[in-house]
């Protein structure tokens, strides 16, 4: 059994322009210990889907399963996603800089989430705040402890948020874009640290990011979103060799060391579709150079496709036809057809 | 933290100094025979009112009667006033009391009904309970505050005493230590007439902040902990939506204590309000001048204490 399992997530809000469908059938799992990292870009869907499965998206009408250790989260009540919220699953976000508390010292910020949840007595929390800290490798723990996050710099910041999200050994840590806000040199030290924590504690780590390279670098499987969907499901090697979906191909194609060969980025033409209706053909038809007339009947469901166990993607097209190469192909016919 | 109590303290002897001089050359520079003419009387002559600039050192020069009226405020004394040759300082302890006794009161009282509605709005956002809250302020920040303690006037003193029940008196003040029950009896009207404009003013301020907080990427933090829906709103919320009420709560207590004229007014309590109208009623230039001494002082003190609290509920602006 896996550790998460989430299938058909529909998130939707209500707002005063009208009803927003921010998820539409998202599918996942993740296996215990193992690293999922969650690819879209911006309103995609994908920091809606896991906040969203945690009970952090307040007047969401959501529907679907998740399934943490086969009990269903979406039917938990409040008070029970909050026994599991910070123990057994911990989430890390984006911006360190807005996500600690400013009035609070980091110790008893770390400390605050064992003291809920670990019945542990104040001294006790605070001694593991000071060890969590130096793991994360803060230097000289005893003294930052009763430091405020202004006294800490990015970077710092979010390893204390990664010292905070370890504090009770949770199974799984959902970490979301959590290098975006950084330099790109802290942004390795953060992945890295997170790694190794993650071998230290035999933690799952969901991986929200938009950024390519970092999900090769980390993950073990991916799975690619566009417009509140699945696109493509896949272990990272299947994902990056034999992608299937043409929007997993453009977005390869669209990272500079990928188009090394003509020297050309090739972006994704066009928008990403309105998600103020529901969407009811292929959400990548609009801006696809391989569209059939079959895209536009219904939104294609995941099928098994290329030659690995567990490669799905949510296109038409033949599931033998994976790789880059077909796609060059398919593309440059498009840009001739286009002149 | 110490030294910005104590940079604090500079600027605020600096600014009291600055306010002096201004009330000064404002009150008493110009003609002295008009100043020795209404310190003389009506019916002075030319002679009483010689006499009388002499008596006020009103032959000498600037700095020298500045100074003079500098060293007096030192030793805290205001001088005698024009109309009874008394000295202020008596008028103002016994019309000090009746303010404070007042304006005091009413923050418990608005800050016990705006706080606890601006944080029910501010947490069910759109709700029946928050659009009652907003109706609750609207309704006493659009009434002025001699309409409101009329009405109360009308209400609980002319009706109910009419109805038989004299429960409440119709105006003037009882001291604290002379007895209690009367001084509380005397105030609660005076209370909720100022209280509920305040507490108006508050429940939006608190409404406004608490909400601001609330979508804070900490207070997303705070509930991925799986702290408590009341943890996180009181301990991580409202700890970090307090700060612009206490700025504003400094204010309202600086202008207040320098006298809350309407409510005063309407009331009949002789406090600082009453005793600076009466005093620009009868040009007593003495007295109106030690009132805007005392008003200004007020609110640079309260600004300090503002400044000084900021600074223990905000490690950031220790560093400043």
């Amino acid at each position: 059994m896996s550790l998460l399992e989430v299938r058909d997530l529909r998130v939707s809000f209500d707002t005063d322009d009208g009803t927003v469908y921010a998820v539409q059938g998202m599918s996942f799992s993740v296996e215990a210990g193992q690293t999922l990292g969650i690819v879209g870009e911006s309103g995609s869907g994908k920091s809606v889907s896991t906040q969203a499965i945690m009970g952090l998206t307040p007047g969401a009408t959501i529907t679907g399963e998740a399934l943490l250790d086969g009990a269903n989260l979406l039917t938990m009540s409040e008070g029970q996603l909050q026994s599991i919220r910070g123990s057994k699953v911990s989430l890390i976000f984006q911006d360190p800089l807005t996500s600690l508390h400013p009035l609070y010292r980091v110790g008893s910020q770390i400390a605050e989430a064992m003291l809920v949840h670990g019945h542990v007595a104040k001294a006790e929390a605070r001694a593991r705040a000071v060890e969590l800290l130096g793991q994360v490798g803060i230097p000289e723990p005893a003294k930052r402890v009763r430091d405020y996050p202004h006294q800490f710099s990015g970077g710092m910041r979010q390893r204390v948020m990664i010292a905070m999200a370890l504090a009770l050994e949770p199974k799984l840590i959902i970490a979301d874009e959590p290098t975006t806000a950084l330099d790109v040199t802290v942004q390795a030290q953060i992945l890295e640290l997170l790694a190794r924590m993650q071998r230290d504690y035999q933690t799952a780590v969901i991986l929200i990011t938009h950024d390519l390279g970092v999900v090769a670098d980390v993950a073990d499987e991916v799975v690619i979103m566009y417009a509140g969907r699945p696109m493509e499901r896949a272990g990272v090697e299947a994902a990056f060799v034999e992608p299937h979906h043409p929007y997993t191909q453009g977005l390869l194609q669209s990272i500079p060391s990928y188009s090394g060969r003509t020297g050309k980025l090739r972006p994704i033409r066009g928008y990403p579709p309105s998600l103020m209706h529901q969407i009811d053909e292929c959400p990548f038809a609009s801006r696809c150079p391989l569209v059939h007339d079959e895209c536009r009947v219904a939104p294609p469901p995941l099928k098994p496709v290329g030659t690995r166990p567990g490669h799905l993607s949510a296109c038409v097209l033949p599931s033998d036809r994976v790789g880059l190469v077909a796609a060059e192909a398919s593309q440059a016919a498009a840009g001739a057809a286009e002149r | 933290m110490i030294r910005v109590v104590l940079r604090r303290l500079v600027y605020l002897v600096l600014v009291l100094f600055v306010i002096t001089l201004l009330t000064y050359i404002v009150f008493f520079v110009g003609n002295p025979n008009d100043l020795a003419a209404r310190f003389a009387g009506r019916d002075a002559g030319p002679a009483e009112i010689r006499d009388a600039a002499v008596r006020l050192g009103l032959n000498h020069g600037f700095w020298y009667q500045y100074w003079h009226y500098l060293t007096g405020l030192l030793h805290g004394s205001f001088g005698l006033d024009f109309q009874n040759q008394v000295p202020i300082n008596s008028e103002i302890s016994r019309a000090f009391p009746v303010t404070a006794s007042l304006v005091l009161g009413a923050v418990v009282i608005w800050l016990l009904i705006g706080i606890p509605i601006g944080i029910m709005s501010a947490t069910h956002p759109r709700s029946l309970r928050d659009r009652a809250g907003t109706t609750f302020a609207l309704t006493f920040l659009s009434m002025p505050t001699f309409v409101l303690g009329v009405l109360f006037l009308l209400v609980f003193y002319y009706y109910l005493t009419r109805a038989g029940l004299s429960w409440f008196p119709a105006a003037g003040y009882v001291g604290l230590t002379s007895s209690p029950g009367q001084w509380f009896l005397h105030l609660i009207l005076p209370w909720l007439t100022l209280a509920l404009v305040q507490a108006a003013v508050y429940t939006r301020l608190i409404r406004g902040s608490l909400l601001d907080v609330l979508g804070e990427d900490y207070i997303r933090t705070a509930r991925a902990k799986g702290l408590s829906r009341r943890t996180v709103i009181y301990k991580h919320g409202v700890r970090a939506a307090l700060t612009p009420v206490v700025t504003q709560l400094g204010i309202d207590i600086g202008t207040l204590l320098a006298g809350a004229f309407v409510t005063e007014r309407v009331f009949g309590l002789p406090g600082l309000g009453q005793l600076a109208l009466n005093a620009i009623g009868a040009a007593d230039l003495p007295v109106v001048a030690a009132i805007v001494v005392l008003a200004a002082s007020f609110i640079v003190v309260m600004n300090t204490i503002v400044d000084i609290v900021y600074a223990v509920l905000d490690p950031r602006v220790r560093l400043a």
